[in-house]
C-alpha cells in the first residue's frame, strides 16, 4: 500500500505499540493482558510495518528470522518452570517471588519469565506464519 | 530431588524439543542430538520406573497447588510401564527416522516435532488431572497432524485430512464429556472424581458422560465402528511415522479408557457390556479387513485395529486376570507394531514397493534380514513362545471364568484370522519367487545408501525384536508386572489415596 499516511504513521506507531505491547504483558498478573496478548499486539506492530513499508524492510528492520523467537521464548518458560526445581526442590512450575516489589513493574516473579516466554513464542509465531504466506501470496 | 523424580521423563523431552528447535536447518546435529537424548530418556525412565516400582504410586502437585485443585502428576506402576514403552519405542524410531526419513523432511522441523509428540505421549500417561489429559491429547494430535503431513505429498494430505477431521471431532466429543463431568461434580482430578462421580445420584447422566468419553477415547484408540479414518490414513507417511503412529497413538487412547473406567467409571454392569460387544466386533472387522488388504502398511493397519479388541475385551470382561491379559498384550504391542511398521519401511527401502502381490524372494534373497522380520511378524500371531501367546492365555482364562463364550470364540476367531494374514504375507512376499519390479528412478534403494544409514535402519528392529524375545521368553516378569498392574487398577482406592491423602500412603 502506498499512501503516504500510513507509511508515516507506521513508523511511529511501530514503537508506540510495541511499547504498549510490553505495558499489556506486565500488567497480565492480576489484571487482563498478559503473554499472549501482548506477543499479538507486538506482532500486528510488525505487521502494519509491513503493509506500509514493505516486507523486506519490516525483515532488514528485525535483523533475523522471527522463527527464531519460538525456542528462545519456549527456552525461556521451560526455565522459568524448572528454577523452583533446580533452586529450592520445590515442583515444576512454583511460583518463586522476590520479597519486595520493584518500581515500575511491581512485583516480579517467574511467573512473569513464563509470560514472556509466551510473549516471544506467540511474536516468533504469528511473525513467521503472517510472512510465510504474504511471501507465498 | 527424588520427590520430583516423576516429572524427569516428561522435562527431559521438553529440553530436547526446544533444543532440537534451536538447530531447525542443522538436520545432522539434529539426529544426533535426538539418539543420545533418546538414549537418556530410555534411561531416566528405567531409573524413574525401578523407583515406583519398589516405593509405590508417587504423585507430585505441579505449581504446588494442593490436590484436588492443581493439577496433580501421578506416577503408578501402569503409567510408568507405558512411559517406558514410550521411551523404547520412542529410542528406536528416533535411529530408525534418522537412517530412513529423506533430509528434505527432516528440514521442516522433523526431530522437533517428534520428540513434542513423545512429550505429549509422556504427559499423557502421568497426568491425574483429567482436563489436562486433554491438554496433552491436543499436543500429541497437533504434532501428529504435522508429522502427518510432513513431504506434502498428494496421498500424504489425502490421508492426512480424514485423520484430522475424526480426531478432531474425537477432541470436542472428549472435550464435550469434561464439561458434562465437571457440570455434575465441579472436579476435574481423577482422583477426586472417583470419589464424586461414585456418590452422584443421576445415575443416566454419568451412564451418558461414560458413553460420550467412549466415544472420544474409541475414535482414537480406532475401536469398532469409529476405525475407519486409520487404514485410510497409516499407510501414507513415511514409516518412521507410522511405526510411532501405529505403536503408541492407539494405545494412548486404550490407556485413557482403561484408566477412565477403571478409576472413575466403576462397576457399570451396561458399561462393561458395551465396551465387550464393541470389542467383538472390533476384533471381527479387523481381522476380516486385514484378509482382503494387498498393500503390507494396510494390513499392519487393520492388524492395529484387530488387536485393539484384545485390550478392551479384557476391559470389558473387567476382572483381575482380564484386565492383567490387557495390560501385558499393550506391553507386547507396542513393542511389535512399532517394529512392523519399522519393518514394512525396510521392504519398501529394499524393493521400492509395498505391494504383496509384486514382493517376493525375500528369503532366498535376504536370508537373514528375513530371518530377523521373522521374529515380529510371528511374535504378532503369537507362536509359542513368542510374546503374543502369553496375553492370550490371560483373556480366553478370563473369559471362561466370567463365561462369556462370544468373546472366546472372538478372540480365537481374530487369532485364527491373524495366523492366516500374517502367514500369507509370509508366503507371498519371502517364499514366493522374486519378481520384477521395475526399477524407480531417484529411489534411494537400500543397497545404495551409505553403510551409517544402514545400520541406522536395521539397529532399531533389531532392538524391538530383542525387547520382542524378552516378552516372550521371560513371560514371568511380564506377567508379575501385569497382574501388579492389574490388582493396583481393580483396587482404585489406592490411586485415589495417593493423590488426596499423599501423607497416609508414605
Amino acid at each position: 500500500m502506498k499512501t503516504l499516511i500510513l507509511k508515516t504513521a507506521s513508523n511511529y506507531l511501530l514503537p508506540v505499540l510495541l511499547v504498549f505491547s510490553v505495558f499489556i504483558l506486565l500488567r497480565g498478573h492480576y489484571l487482563p493482558g498478559g503473554g499472549f496478548v501482548g506477543g499479538l499486539i507486538a506482532a500486528i506492530a510488525f505487521v502494519l510495518h509491513a503493509f506500509a513499508n514493505g516486507l523486506d524492510n519490516t525483515k532488514g528492520l528485525l535483523r533475523f528470522h522471527p522463527g527464531f523467537l519460538m525456542p528462545i521464548g519456549l527456552g525461556l518458560a521451560f526455565l522459568s518452570g524448572l528454577a523452583p526445581v533446580l533452586g529450592l526442590d520445590d515442583p515444576f512450575m512454583t511460583g518463586l517471588w522476590f520479597p519486595d516489589p520493584f518500581p515500575v513493574i511491581g512485583n516480579v516473579g517467574s511467573a512473569l519469565f513464563f509470560d514472556i516466554g509466551v510473549y516471544l513464542v506467540v511474536v516468533g509465531v504469528t511473525l513467521t506464519i503472517i510472512f510465510t504466506i504474504s511471501e507465498s501470496a | 530431588m527424588t520427590q520430583q523424580l516423576i516429572f524427569y521423563p516428561l522435562l527431559l523431552q521438553m529440553l530436547l524439543a526446544i533444543l532440537l528447535m534451536f538447530f531447525w536447518r542443522k538436520i545432522n546435529i539434529q539426529r544426533v542430538i535426538s539418539m543420545l537424548g533418546s538414549i537418556v530418556h530410555l534411561a531416566v525412565s528405567i531409573g524413574v520406573f525401578a523407583y515406583v516400582w519398589n516405593n509405590g504410586t508417587q504423585t507430585v502437585q505441579a505449581g504446588s497447588w494442593e490436590a484436588p485443585f492443581g493439577i496433580t502428576f501421578v506416577a503408578d506402576t501402569f503409567a510408568m510401564t507405558m512411559v517406558l514403552l514410550t521411551s523404547i519405542a520412542g529410542l528406536a524410531v528416533s535411529i530408525f527416522s534418522s537412517g530412513s526419513v529423506i533430509g528434505d523432511r527432516l528440514r521442516f522441523g522433523y526431530f522437533p516435532i517428534f520428540h513434542f509428540l513423545l512429550l505429549g505421549l509422556t504427559g499423557a500417561f502421568l497426568t491425574g488431572d483429567i482436563f489436562n489429559l486433554y491438554v496433552w491429547f491436543e499436543i500429541i494430535i497437533i504434532s501428529s497432524f504435522v508429522l502427518i503431513t510432513i513431504g506434502g505429498e498428494k496421498a500424504q494430505l489425502e490421508g492426512a485430512v480424514k485423520y484430522f477431521t475424526l480426531n478432531f471431532l474425537a477432541s470436542m466429543i472428549f472435550l464435550t464429556a469434561i464439561a458434562v463431568l465437571y457440570g455434575l461434580t465441579g472436579s476435574l482430578n481423577m482422583a477426586d472424581l472417583a470419589n464424586k462421580v461414585a456418590a452422584v445420584e443421576n445415575r443416566a447422566l454419568v451412564e451418558i458422560t461414560a458413553i460420550l468419553f467412549l466415544i472420544g477415547f474409541g475414535i482414537k484408540s480406532a475401536i469398532f465402528p469409529l476405525y475407519f479414518w486409520l487404514p485410510a490414513s497409516y499407510h501414507t507417511p513415511p514409516s518412521a511415522v507410522s511405526a510411532i503412529f501405529g505403536g503408541l497413538l492407539t494405545k494412548v487412547g486404550v490407556y485413557a479408557l482403561i484408566r477412565v473406567f477403571t478409576l472413575i467409571f466403576v462397576g457399570d454392569v451396561f458399561l462393561d457390556q458395551i465396551l465387550l460387544v464393541l470389542a467383538i466386533f472390533t476384533l471381527f472387522s479387523g481381522a476380516l479387513g486385514a484378509l482382503v488388504q494387498n498393500n503390507i502398511r494396510k494390513v499392519f493397519s487393520y492388524l492395529i485395529i484387530c488387536h485393539i479388541g484384545y485390550m478392551i475385551i479384557g476391559l470389558g470382561m473387567f476382572t483381575e486376570v482380564a484386565i492383567a491379559g490387557t495390560i501385558f498384550y499393550l506391553v507386547h504391542d507396542i513393542v511389535v507394531k512399532t517394529n512392523l511398521f519399522m519393518i514394512s519401511g525396510l521392504v519398501y527401502r529394499i524393493k521400492g514397493s509395498n505391494s504383496m502381490r509384486a514382493l517376493g524372494g525375500f528369503y532366498a534373497n535376504y536370508p537373514m534380514l528375513s530371518l530377523l522380520m521373522f521374529i515380529p511378524l510371528f511374535s504378532l500371531v503369537g507362536i509359542p513362545p513368542l510374546s503374543g501367546f502369553w496375553p492370550k492365555i490371560s483373556l480366553i482364562t478370563a473369559s471362561f471364568d466370567s463365561e462369556s463364550y462370544w468373546s472366546l470364540a472372538a478372540i480365537i476367531f481374530a487369532s485364527f484370522i491373524t495366523l492366516v494374514v500374517i502367514a500369507k504375507l509370509w508366503a507371498e512376499v519371502f517364499w514366493k519367487d522374486a519378481t520384477e519390479i521395475p526399477e524407480r528412478p531417484k529411489f534411494r534403494y537400500y543397497h545404495k545408501i551409505k553403510n551409517i544409514k544402514k545400520v541406522q535402519i536395521i539397529v532399531p528392529i533389531v532392538f524391538l525384536s530383542l525387547v520382542s524375545l524378552y516378552i516372550g521368553f521371560g513371560a514371568e516378569h511380564i506377567q508379575t508386572l501385569s497382574t501388579r498392574i492389574a490388582s493396583e487398577l481393580m483396587d482404585n482406592q489406592q490411586y485415589i489415596d495417593a493423590v488426596l491423602n499423599p501423607q497416609i500412603t508414605k
